[in-house]
């Protein structure tokens, strides 16, 4: 029996914030407004900022999907609010580097907050886009060209 | 009978490993089937000795290669009981077959008011051809409902088949509901409007007798490797008169009489639709592979299956939070079981199972429209073959029930 194989990606940090993700809710006037699809596997992420001055103020996501889809927007959400535009690219770009299993330094990786814990999903090939899904549509609703 | 196939999966080396330290339980063979150890060899056999272009070289192994070939014709031929072997054309796969329909057929014949009628349980294949060209002709697209367990309403295809219909294109086996649809009776209806019906016989080839004739279809596709086959390699079978009423697919190779500057004739069925190169050795594959299966028999494997169900859908049903999708009643569903858990998405079921080593499908199983009918995004699907055994029922239930107390569902 090898479930326990499983606790290196259903970490506790993970399924909390699946099970209570933070900043769950539409937002009202977002000045940003994206839905991005995983067409795979059917799941889907709208996710809203608020742009001022070149920083994000407010940031909400809705949609369904999976355990990593879910609790990787809820730690994306608490790591880019109040960041620059610049600074939350570059965070995407770590996050990026960092599931594909591309060394970034330990600096970098502490910018990510509790999403750096979603390091581990580099193990589980299959399932490293439900945790850059969330991501990508940051990129996108900054101005980034993604393919959908 | 069950001691016999026990022996049988012997024959297939991919199901000794072990993945994340358990027994692989192989339960995805929906989406592919393994190769029993006499279609890998044949492969290698074929590769070592007769290898070489078909029906175009003179030399000694260009004709041992087009004999090979058109002997597996034959075989697909027997295997279906289609009346003559030149109504068996070789295509990549039922995707395939279908869209080479959608271009020849469907393109002369379909105008703009004409009706196509699919079911909701269609897979992407058998859809998106029609829609398209639907689209292109401004056709109607019509779609058979589903009864409330999942099964073909056949009194709204009754309705949905009219004097407008043209093409009635529809699933033998479903690849989700794990339904079979009565296509002889649908064959009936359809004929009495003087429409075709076009049959997506991926699922149910490999796993029950198929009789093309006693269907009475005009045209029947499937696909070589869900059936112990090789990939790329599938059949598109169609009635004579209808395929040489049809333009070809495909220009170039092999598929010529006659070719002038600024004209060309085109050679006879099968091979007008059949332009080019073609994967000789997945049709030699195929052969074999029918070889194997008409030697077990088709019936003994639609009884062991069938009993392979009747264990597994019961127990799966007994789970407490499970949804599964399609007939409660085994008596009516194949070997193809889709469910949910609640609170859990089918992704992380999927990851949670293989770690047991326990492979399934979590996903929208190329189904979108029906996955919205369902009310689900997606959904997991265990689906047996006759190497499968009770032991892997026993581990995919055991896999469910400590991925419950995993996620705490």
């Amino acid at each position: 029996m090898s479930l326990s194989g499983l606790n290196s990606l259903y970490r506790e940090m993970i399924l909390d914030h699946s099970e209570h993700p933070h900043h769950k809710h539409k937002l009202e006037n977002s000045t940003n407004k994206v839905t991005l699809k995983n067409p795979t596997c059917g799941d889907v992420i709208n996710l809203e900022i608020n742009v001022s001055d070149e920083k994000i103020t407010d940031i909400g996501f809705t949609g369904e999907g999976c355990t990593i889809s879910q609790s990787s927007a809820s730690m994306m959400t608490d790591a880019v609010l109040s960041k620059t535009i610049t600074e939350s690219l570059e965070m995407a770009q770590i996050f990026s580097d960092m599931v594909m299993g591309q060394k970034r330094s330990a600096e970098d990786l502490e910018k990510l907050g509790d999403a750096a814990i979603l390091s581990s999903v580099m193990q589980f090939p299959a399932r490293i886009k439900c945790a850059t899904l969330c991501w990508w549509a940051l990129r996108k609703s900054l101005g980034e060209e993604v393919d959908d | 009978m069950d001691n016999k196939f026990q022996k049988i999966r012997n024959d297939f080396p991919i199901l000794k490993q072990k993945v994340n330290d358990e027994p692989l339980a192989y339960l995805d063979n929906a989406a592919t089937s393994q190769k029993p150890q006499a279609v890998i060899d044949e492969i290698v056999r074929y590769y070592q000795n007769d290898n070489a272009n078909t029906h175009r070289s003179v030399h000694t192994l260009g004709e041992r290669a087009t004999e090979e070939y058109e002997e597996a014709r034959g075989k697909v031929q027997k295997f279906i009981n289609a009346p003559e072997s030149r109504e068996i054309i070789f295509t990549k796969g039922t995707t395939d077959s279908l869209n080479l329909l959608a271009a020849t057929y469907g393109e002369t014949n379909i105008n703009a008011g004409d009706e196509i009628v699919v079911s909701y349980m269609e897979h992407h294949s058998n859809l998106i051809p029609w829609q398209q060209l639907a689209l292109r002709k401004h056709a109607t697209l019509k779609y058979i409902e589903l009864t409330a367990d999942g099964q073909l309403d056949m009194d709204d295809a009754s309705r949905k088949i009219t004097d407008k219909t043209k093409i009635v294109a529809i699933a033998h086996v479903s690849n989700v509901l794990g339904v079979t649809n009565d296509i002889k009776k649908l064959a009936a209806i359809t004929h009495q409007h003087n429409a075709v019906i076009i049959v997506d016989g991926a699922q149910a080839v490999p796993h029950q007798p198929v009789d093309v004739q006693a269907l009475d279809v005009d045209f029947y596709a499937f696909s070589g490797h869900k059936m112990l086959g090789p990939m790329g390699i599938g059949v598109l079978y169609g009635k004579s008169k209808l395929l040489n009423a049809m333009p070809p697919y495909q220009y170039g190779g092999e598929m010529i009489n006659f070719v002038e500057k600024y004209q060309s004739t085109w050679t006879d069925i099968p091979w007008k639709f059949e332009a080019g190169t073609q994967n000789v050795i997945g049709a030699i594959g195929l052969g074999k592979a029918i070889d194997y299966l008409t030697e077990i028999g088709m019936q003994n494997i639609a009884d062991y299956e069938h009993e392979l169900v009747s264990y597994a859908l019961p127990k799966m049903l007994g789970i407490p939070g499970i949804t599964v999708y399609g007939p409660h009643d085994s008596t009516v569903h194949n070997g193809v079981i889709s469910f949910n858990l609640t609170n859990l998405h089918p992704h992380d079921l999927a990851t949670a199972l293989d770690m047991d080593g326990v492979a399934v499908r979590a996903g929208h199983h190329c189904a979108q429209p029906l996955m919205k009918y369902l009310g689900v995004v997606a959904t997991a699907r265990a689906s047996f073959y006759f190497y499968n055994n009770r032991a892997d029922v026993d581990q995919l239930l055991q896999a469910i029930q400590e991925t419950k107390e995993f996620f705490k569902v």
